[in-house]
């Protein structure tokens, strides 16, 4: 019988249930009683700060107010009007860092208005009566090719189909939704959401998927350029940031971001294998999401190794918290030195670091692990080689996302910015309505 | 621990808090376990005359308002008098006042406007050994379309008549409870007063419809697809019910009259602020009816508590104490100037004071990019709406302005003379200055 404790990368440590209940929401939605009260806290600020602080800019004290006075889809749609992926940002942002860390309750009692769960309620409530709440406008005859059908490809087709525009997407993968559909933890996108959103946001008309279909191999942006009256990219990060340490390819050694994909489209988890001594290298939510995701799994061990301290760690206090809670051990101020293994891995060598005048170095004290599965989750990159200007490792963009290259603008993980999904979301909006505004002189 | 029992027109009660006449107090099964529960008296569910009794509509009664996380803060109904005959209740009044001989029962009574018929009650309830009787002048549905309850309490002169006869036909205390649908509440106690009213209770419910239906466009509580006005109360009352009291207490017509307060006592606070303003004993019908009969636990120690701090041995120490500080408009300090002060350190910056004050009232608050918050001297009225609306407790206060300092919205020095309405001279009708 599998176990825990069963050595190497092996499927069915945990049994049915226990596999069922660790991934489910991690946040039940809240019912209609409790949305009442919780929105009841809400003060209603005058230009409330936690407006500012949603990359999207929701109307967060009017969403509120119309659910406190029974009205959760009318809510929806205020929601909506500023954020199609309402849905899905109400369940991935990270509201600790966003709107609920500016809410003025946070700053009263330290306990801010649920805005995130409250999003929640009024999207799940239009979602699952209403079909799609907006009106596509008369047809323009412009067409639009976007690059991408993740957060930020999505945003803008929508936004664009709603104002009359054709939209073609086209799609590297054979799936819609971007890291909603292949990233984001299970826990937080239960139940098919993502996909569920997709089919929905689509209901606007208007817009076009075509699957396998990644701009490089036969479609180059050139030809998209002729073809179309505007492009637009929101490609997000295709590749991952490499780790040089010796025995890095050995069996047992992965990408985080492969791994997660594979856990969000396997059909049956109790089937997917994980190691019995998994070490996570990295410090963001993608080594956080594989740590927690590791250890729901049925890991018996799970280590995060991120090099600097915790003040520097880009997941933010409440996933750090969440990953502890689930039983997943941070270790900071340590680097891998090596992996080592007779073929596979079965230990990993960590050094001590200190920075000095914010340089990061090793003390030359080491010390070994046991680790049958390590993840790289040391940051995505872009996959580029478009002939665009860049900004470091990204396109640069102007402000409402026009890249160097007439008729075409970029938005998302691609382009300079926090890569969250709300960001994705107001980038490709706003680039929406610039591309509106620059085919129809607007 | 201060004593709490009371006198209320010779009435002893152990402690001044007592049901109010109502669902609470409609039977010997209530009664008891409200007695034991720690109330110090009761006002009976009204009686109606001998008889076949009045019945009660058979779907919902109540309507309710809200406030946060279903906090009932308003109560409406459209219940008539007790629905049992009248023998019953006598019945059960005498066994219960036999045994809780130092616990307050009155009867509350409504008959016809007839002196045969109070001459025919009075002598019954008499027997029960009741310690006194309540008029229910005030029920302002069902009854007052039968020309009882409401209709008799809008008449003074009715008042007044039925007052005498209950002092003619019984020799207990007379209580009169007066209903709020009238204009002038002093008019109604006039009249008591002059019937030989030994005190007045209030008030009784007010007109209503709690809410109205949207979908079957009907008022609620709904019976079968029609509605009606019912009476109102509970927490969202008290401000109406005090303001009643103290025209009554204050006025020279009726200043002395004891008084029994009703109206949303929920808490000891309630409770304390009616008895300032000069209620010998206060009564109590929705805050039991929502929580139950426990509350008269947190009453009890919430003023004795209260009590000790001010150093008062007994109620009587204090009801009455508000009265001499109730005044009119004309009569307040026009040179008692104040500014909002706002805490930087309390101030949670929601902004709420900003959009009340600019929108609303003198745009007196000013914003910064980074939102804080100022109060700026020479717009501000003191009129108190920032304080009101802001979250956070005592985060903006009212200060007053040093005497001899300088109003920066008047630029008139403040005075330290009390100087009010009547003598300014913009008031057409002040004498003229000498
Ligand atoms: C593991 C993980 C967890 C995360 N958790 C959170 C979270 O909890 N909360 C949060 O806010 N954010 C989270 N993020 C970040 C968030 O998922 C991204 O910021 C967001 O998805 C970016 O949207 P995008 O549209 O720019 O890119 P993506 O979501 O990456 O979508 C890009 C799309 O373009 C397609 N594509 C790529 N290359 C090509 C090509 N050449 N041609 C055609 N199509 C192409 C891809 O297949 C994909 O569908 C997480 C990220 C990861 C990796
Ligand atoms: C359901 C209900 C029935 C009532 N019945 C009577 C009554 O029969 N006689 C009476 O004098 N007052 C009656 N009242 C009024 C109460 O005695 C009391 O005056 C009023 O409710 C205000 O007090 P409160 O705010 O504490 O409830 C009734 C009130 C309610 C809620
Ligand atoms: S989209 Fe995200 S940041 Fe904006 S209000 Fe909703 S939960 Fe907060
Ligand atoms: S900051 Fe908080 S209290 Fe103020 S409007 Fe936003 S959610 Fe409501
Ligand atoms: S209402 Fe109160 S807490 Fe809010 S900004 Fe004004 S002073 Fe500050």
């Amino acid at each position: 019988m599998t176990s825990q404790l069963t050595p190497g990368i092996v499927p069915g440590r945990l049994g049915p249930e226990e596999i069922g209940k660790n991934f489910s929401d991690l946040h039940a939605p809240l019912d209609r009683h409790e949305a009442t009260v919780a929105a009841d806290r809400c003060y209603f600020c005058h230009e409330a700060p936690c407006v500012t602080a949603c990359p999207t800019e929701i109307d967060i004290p009017l969403f509120i107010r119309q659910i406190a006075t029974g009205m959760p889809e009318a809510a929806a749609k205020t929601i909506f009007e500023q954020n199609i992926l309402g849905g899905m940002c109400a369940r991935v942002c990270p509201t600790e860092t966003l709107c609920e860390e500016a809410c003025v309750r946070e700053a009263a009692e330290g306990k801010p208005v649920e805005i995130g769960r409250l999003q929640r309620h009024a999207t799940d409530s239009l979602m699952s009566r209403q079909g799609h709440p907006f009106h596509r406008a008369a047809e323009t005859g412009k067409r639009v090719a976007v690059v991408g059908a993740g957060p930020a490809g999505l945003a803008c087709a929508h936004r664009l189909a709603m104002k009359g525009h054709t939209v073609t997407i086209y799609e590297a993968r054979s799936k819609p939704g971007g890291l909603n559909e292949y990233g984001i933890a299970a826990y937080k996108a239960t139940d098919a959401f993502a996909a569920r959103e997709v089919d929905w946001l689509l209901g606007i008309g208007g817009i076009t998927i075509e699957y396998d279909r990644p701009l490089g191999a036969d479609l180059d942006l050139e030809t998209l350029r002729t073809d179309f009256d505007a492009v637009f990219l929101g490609m997000g990060l295709g590749g991952v940031n490499a780790l040089d340490a010796p025995g890095n390819d050995r069996d047992g050694v992965a990408d985080a971001v492969d791994f997660i994909a594979e856990l969000r489209q396997s059909e049956n988890l109790t089937k997917l294998p994980v190691g019995r001594h998994v070490v996570v290298i990295g410090g963001g939510m993608t080594a956080v999401d594989a740590a927690v995701q590791s250890k729901l799994l049925g890991a018996e061990q799970v280590t995060l190794a991120y090099r600097r301290g915790p003040d520097k760690m880009p997941a933010s206090q409440y996933e750090r918290d969440l990953a502890t809670s689930k039983g997943v051990r941070i270790l900071t101020h340590v680097m891998p030195k090596a992996m080592h293994g007779n073929g596979s891995v079965a230990e990993i060598e960590l050094e001590y670091t200190q920075e000095i005048d914010g340089s990061l170095q090793g003390t030359g004290e080491t010390f070994r692990l046991p680790a049958d599965q390590v993840f790289r989750a040391i940051g995505q990159s872009l996959v580029s080689g478009l002939g665009l200007d860049m900004a470091g490792s990204k396109i640069a963009t102007s402000d409402n996302g026009r890249t160097s290259l007439d008729k075409v603008w970029a938005g998302g993980d691609c382009t300079p910015g926090e890569d969250l999904t709300v960001v994705a979301v107001s980038e490709g909006r706003d680039a929406a309505e610039d591309i509106h505004a620059a085919l129809t002189g607007a | 621990m201060a004593d709490l029992t009371n006198d209320f027109l010779g009435v002893k009660s152990p402690n001044p808090f007592w049901l109010a006449s109502a669902p609470p107090t409609d039977k010997e099964y209530n009664v008891r376990r409200a007695f034991e529960a720690g109330w110090g008296g009761v006002v009976w569910k009204t009686l109606g005359a001998e008889g076949p009794p009045v019945v009660n509509v058979n779907g919902p009664r109540y309507g309710a308002i809200y406030g946060a996380d279903r906090r009932l803060l308003g109560l409406n109904n459209i219940e008539l008098i007790t629905d049992r005959s009248l023998e019953t209740n006598l019945e059960e009044m005498a066994r219960v006042k036999s045994d809780y001989p130092d616990h307050a029962l009155i009867a509350s009574i409504m008959v016809p406007c007839e002196e045969e018929a109070w001459a025919a009650i009075l002598p019954r309830v008499a027997e029960t050994g009741a310690d006194g009787i309540e008029l229910n002048f005030g029920c302002p549905h069902g009854m007052s379309e039968r020309g009882m309850g409401a209709a008799v309490g809008q008449v003074p002169e009715y008042i007044e008549m039925v007052t005498r006869w209950c002092k003619k036909h019984y020799d207990r205390p007379v209580i009169v409870k007066l209903t709020p649908n009238i204009t002038d509440i002093r008019k109604p106690a006039t009249a008591a007063r002059n019937g030989g009213a030994d005190a007045v209770s209030l008030i009784n419910t007010i007109n209503s419809i709690t809410s109205v239906n949207l979908d079957s466009f009907a008022p609620e509580p709904t019976i079968d697809g029609k509605g009606t006005h019912g009476g109102y109360c509970g927490p969202a009352v008290k401000p109406i019910a005090m303001s009643m009291v103290s025209e009554i207490a204050r006025d020279p017509e009726t200043h002395g009259l004891p008084i029994s307060g009703i109206g949303g006592i929920t808490t000891w606070r309630d409770a304390a602020e009616f008895m300032t303003l000069g209620c010998g004993t206060v009564q109590v019908c929705t805050a039991a009816m929502t929580y139950g009969f426990k509350i008269v636990e947190e009453m009890k120690r919430g003023l004795s508590e209260w009590m000790d701090d001010k150093g008062f041995a007994s109620t009587s120490d204090f009801v009455g104490k508000a009265i001499p500080n109730v005044t009119d408009w004309q009569y307040l300090n026009l040179n008692y100037v104040t500014k909002a002060r706002i805490d930087q350190d309390a101030c949670i910056k929601c902004g709420r004071c900003y959009a009340a004050c600019e929108d609303t009232s003198h745009q007196a608050i000013s914003m910064s990019p980074d939102r804080v918050f100022e109060v700026e001297d020479d717009e501000c009225v003191a009129c108190n709406l920032c304080v009101d609306v802001c979250p956070v407790e005592e985060c903006i206060t009212m200060e007053r302005l040093p005497t001899g300092s300088v109003d920066p919205r008047t630029g008139k020095r403040i005075e330290t003379d009390y100087a009010n309405w009547t003598t300014h001279p913009n008031n057409p009708l002040a004498p003229a200055a000498e």
